[in-house]
């Protein structure tokens, strides 16, 4: 027995079970928490780098399930994510109320759906797998961006497919350069070739579009802005992030040969770009969603950034595992929070948020605290991430790079400052009683959980650099704990 | 006289490729990439590639077809004009240039790659401890199992996406109905789909036992299935169920759950979807003949669309 299957099956077995459970949804819910908690605990106390293949068919024919840092650190997240999202999600998508819509009935099997492919995509390290992955997950994406508008969704299929399809050419010309897809082994046997560097390239253009990077973006804030809330957490916590794991698969393990450095700097120039972009347009959102959404456009930019990173000094590998994680949380976090701020707010304009702090004070506190963490202050994990990024920059003289990142910690702060100042602005507002203990209680917990993951920082960077691939730059682990007293020391 | 027949079906691929995207006419358009569909089977066929074959005409050119033409009429219907707006010259020649280059790029690629069949040997040598002789159904149904089964679940997903978008008021409905307006077709077509969907069931029967040995298999039978399923709607002789009918829903879980469940046994041997010996061919069939009518179901309610209500089920067909 082995948890890198079940923690796919196991949804997937909650999915079947949804759709013959009508009005179980709330226990079956509870068994998929508890079932996903104890795996990826589990998982967790694998060694880094434990693998196996799938049914016990050897490579390069089978696929090959693989427990590395990474996805030690992301498979617990998305559970963490994944559950407070679905508990939240357990009253607006209420399976026992009589007014039983599509939606109520459909969210169900989907949110099994996207947890089995966001856990799937970071656990094989098979291209085609990952194909299938993708698939998966953007299937399920759609439809609950449809939940909020369909034409945003079917822009979003449309671009979704263009990806996928880019992706999968690139597959099929690596399997026949190569005769396998497996990550691990392509990882000793790609060359500089023509065929693999447009295999490379085109494969990378697919995730690019489902990873929403600049300016790949376009259909990512319509489609995360008008979606209900739990699913635009989960869109922007999940998702997107697995666009981004399987760049990172390819670019520093299977095909790092044809990584060549020009490429690493146009991706992570590309990042800085998107940083500023989505920090700008973010500034300029009138409406709450948008703003958030947009802020996700902006913090995918910082995973991209870290790119040209990797291979030098300092612990950009960890920093960028970090930020992955952090982001996950501290967006779900904000989007459920955000959900809850609108449904009591007059419109959906950020001057309709005005009272709110007096009116809900633990949704606000969530969202502000979902705040520390993408602006990037201590002791969140953004900032945790951010400063191993920042620290790899300046050890390597790439000043541009640090730059960027603290100014868009900066645009972050003005962006995120002005829905909590219109929150706390003075006015006569009624306490907004809650409809429920868990959805006020899911957005608060994901916040506070963005937040501790600073003081977890060492064990989990060390986690992180657990079976990282070769190109990854091999230094002790870091002792985030002392550089972040002298930093808040520092900062005093 | 084989390079003259594929030269020729070389032509006319290329030929009804570009009358399908260049045509004016929706309609027009849809007929000439079903003939398209049906030419790339025929090229996939002369390649030897059998399962492709079959998959492409079922999938490509068949149930594609049957959706692109209800899309058509249920547009029509609605007074949407279907005609598309011309593009501008400008779009035309940026898409031309970025296809054209793309396709410049993956030739020389292509042509780079040494064609040899590195997988062929090993699949060869892995094929006998199966039981099975057709090696597609080797990959798909063991040695890439795991890709087989997330694959049923995006199909279920995809219906479950659909059932996502229905009307408030449509929900649990069933799809709009297809059954053809014209009561003279009606009685033709409802006549024929009633010798033609136990006749679909047998052949679909036939494809997934034959999958074993030959070209065949769960996806190439229920594509039949969900064609004789689709008939049979359009002819009136079956009403499509609701979408909270528990009989539909254990039809569409059958065959994603029955590979679960065989997976999850093979746990006890030691790994997930390992086959115990001298099971592997019995086991194989169950879970295709699962899956078979779990993907008939999906893909004619997938064609049929989302739930609507009640009153709008009998406006629906054209």
């Amino acid at each position: 027995m082995s948890p890198l299957d079940l923690l796919v099956v196991a949804p997937l077995v909650f999915m079947v079970l949804s759709l013959l459970a009508g009005g179980w949804q709330r226990s079956l819910l509870a068994l998929a928490i508890a079932t996903m908690a104890a795996l990826s605990v589990w998982l967790m106390t694998l060694d880094p780098g434990t693998a196996h293949v799938v049914g016990g068919w050897e490579l390069p024919l089978g696929v090959l399930l693989r427990a590395d840092g990474l996805a030690q650190m992301l498979v617990p997240a998305v559970t963490l994510t994944a559950g407070l999202t679905g508990l939240y999600a357990l009253h607006q998508f209420a399976p026992e109320s009589h007014a039983s819509n599509a939606q109520t009935a459909a969210f169900w099997p989907l949110y099994y759906l996207m947890w089995s492919a966001a856990n799937a995509a970071f656990l094989t390290t098979d291209l085609f797998n990952l194909y299938v992955t993708l698939e998966m997950a953007s299937i399920a994406a759609v439809a609950m961006a449809a939940m909020g508008s369909v034409r945003a969704a079917l822009r979003y299929l449309l671009i979704a497919l263009l990806g996928s399809i880019f992706y999968l050419l690139g597959v099929a010309l690596i399997l026949s350069r190569y005769g396998t897809v497996d990550v691990t082994l392509l990882a000793g046997m790609a060359e500089a070739d023509f065929a693999t560097a447009l295999a490379l390239a085109l494969m990378t253009g697919g995730l690019l579009v489902k990873a929403a990077l600049f300016p790949l973006h376009g259909w990512l804030p319509p489609a995360h802005a008008a979606a209900p809330a739990p699913a635009s957490a989960l869109l922007s916590g999940l998702v997107v992030k697995i666009g981004f794991v399987i760049t990172v698969r390819l670019w520093f393990e299977g095909l790092a040969a044809a990584a060549t450095p020009a490429g690493l700097h146009v991706l992570g120039g590309i990042g800085a770009l998107a940083i500023l972009f989505g920090s700008l347009q973010a500034i300029r959102q009138e409406s709450l969603k948008a703003l958030v959404a947009y802020s996700t456009v902006a913090q995918i930019g910082y995973l991209f950034l870290a790119f040209p990173l990797i291979a030098g000094a300092g612990h950009a590998w960890a920093g960028l595992s970090f930020h992955a994680v952090a982001h996950m949380i501290a967006k779900a976090a904000m989007f459920l929070a955000a959900g809850l701020m609108l449904k009591a707010a007059a419109g959906p304009r950020i001057a309709d948020l005005a009272g709110l702090a007096r009116a809900m004070p633990l949704t606000v506190t969530a969202f502000g605290l979902a705040a520390v963490s993408l602006m990037g202050l201590p002791p969140s994990g953004g900032f945790s991430a951010k400063f191993l990024l920042v620290d790899a920059a300046l050890r390597q003289g790439q000043a541009i790079h640090a730059a960027v990142m603290l100014i868009g910690g900066l645009l972050a702060a003005v962006y995120l400052f002005r829905p909590l100042a219109v929150a706390f602005s003075g006015s006569e507002t009624p306490a907004v009683p809650a409809k429920a203990p868990s959805m006020v209680a899911a957005p608060l917990a994901l916040a506070l959980a963005a937040l501790l993951l600073g003081f977890a920082g060492g064990p989990l960077a060390e986690l992180a650099t657990g079976g990282a691939p070769a190109t990854v730059a091999q230094e002790p682990p870091p002792s985030l704990e002392n550089t972040v007293k002298t930093a808040s020391e520092d900062a005093q | 006289m084989s390079l003259v027949f594929d030269l020729v079906l070389c032509l006319m691929i290329l030929g009804t490729a570009a009358a399908s995207l260049l045509m004016r006419s929706a309609l027009g358009g849809i007929v000439f990439f079903i003939a398209f569909g049906n030419l790339l089977g025929i090229a996939w066929l002369s390649l030897g590639a059998v399962n492709v074959a079959l998959a492409e005409i079922a999938i490509g050119a068949g149930v594609t077809g049957i959706l692109l033409i209800l899309a058509h009429a249920r547009l029509s219907a609605m007074g949407d004009p279907v005609e598309c707006e011309p593009t501008s010259p400008w779009m035309r020649a940026a898409v031309a240039v970025i296809c054209g280059g793309l396709i410049v790029l993956l030739s020389v690629a292509v042509l780079s790659i040494s064609p040899t069949d590195r997988m062929g040997a090993q699949i060869a040598t892995l094929m006998p401890a199966l039981g099975i002789e057709n090696p597609v159904t080797g990959v798909l149904l063991a040695f890439r199992a795991y890709d087989t089964l997330l694959e049923t679940f995006v199909l279920l997903g995809a219906l479950v996406a659909v059932w996502a978008i229905a009307p408030p008021r449509g929900w649990p409905q069933r799809p709009a109905s297809l059954a053809i307006a014209t009561p003279v077709s009606l009685t033709v077509i409802g006549t024929f789909s009633r010798v033609l969907l136990p006749a679909s069931l047998v052949m679909a029967a036939y494809l997934v036992w034959t999958g074993s040995d030959l070209p065949g298999g769960a996806f190439q039978g229920g594509t039949v299935l969900a064609g004789g399923i689709l008939v049979a709607a359009l002819g009136g002789a079956i009403a499509l169920p609701r979408a909270d009918d528990m009989r539909l829903r254990s039809v569409l879980v059958l065959g994603p759950a029955m590979f679960l469940g065989i997976g999850l046994g093979g746990i006890a041997l030691g790994r997930f979807l390992s086959y115990p010996v001298g099971l592997e061919k019995a086991l194989i069939v169950a879970i295709e003949y699962a899956l078979a009518l779990s993907i008939g179901a999906t893909l004619a309610l997938l064609v049929a669309g989302k739930p609507v209500p009640p009153a709008a089920v009998q406006e629906g067909g054209d």
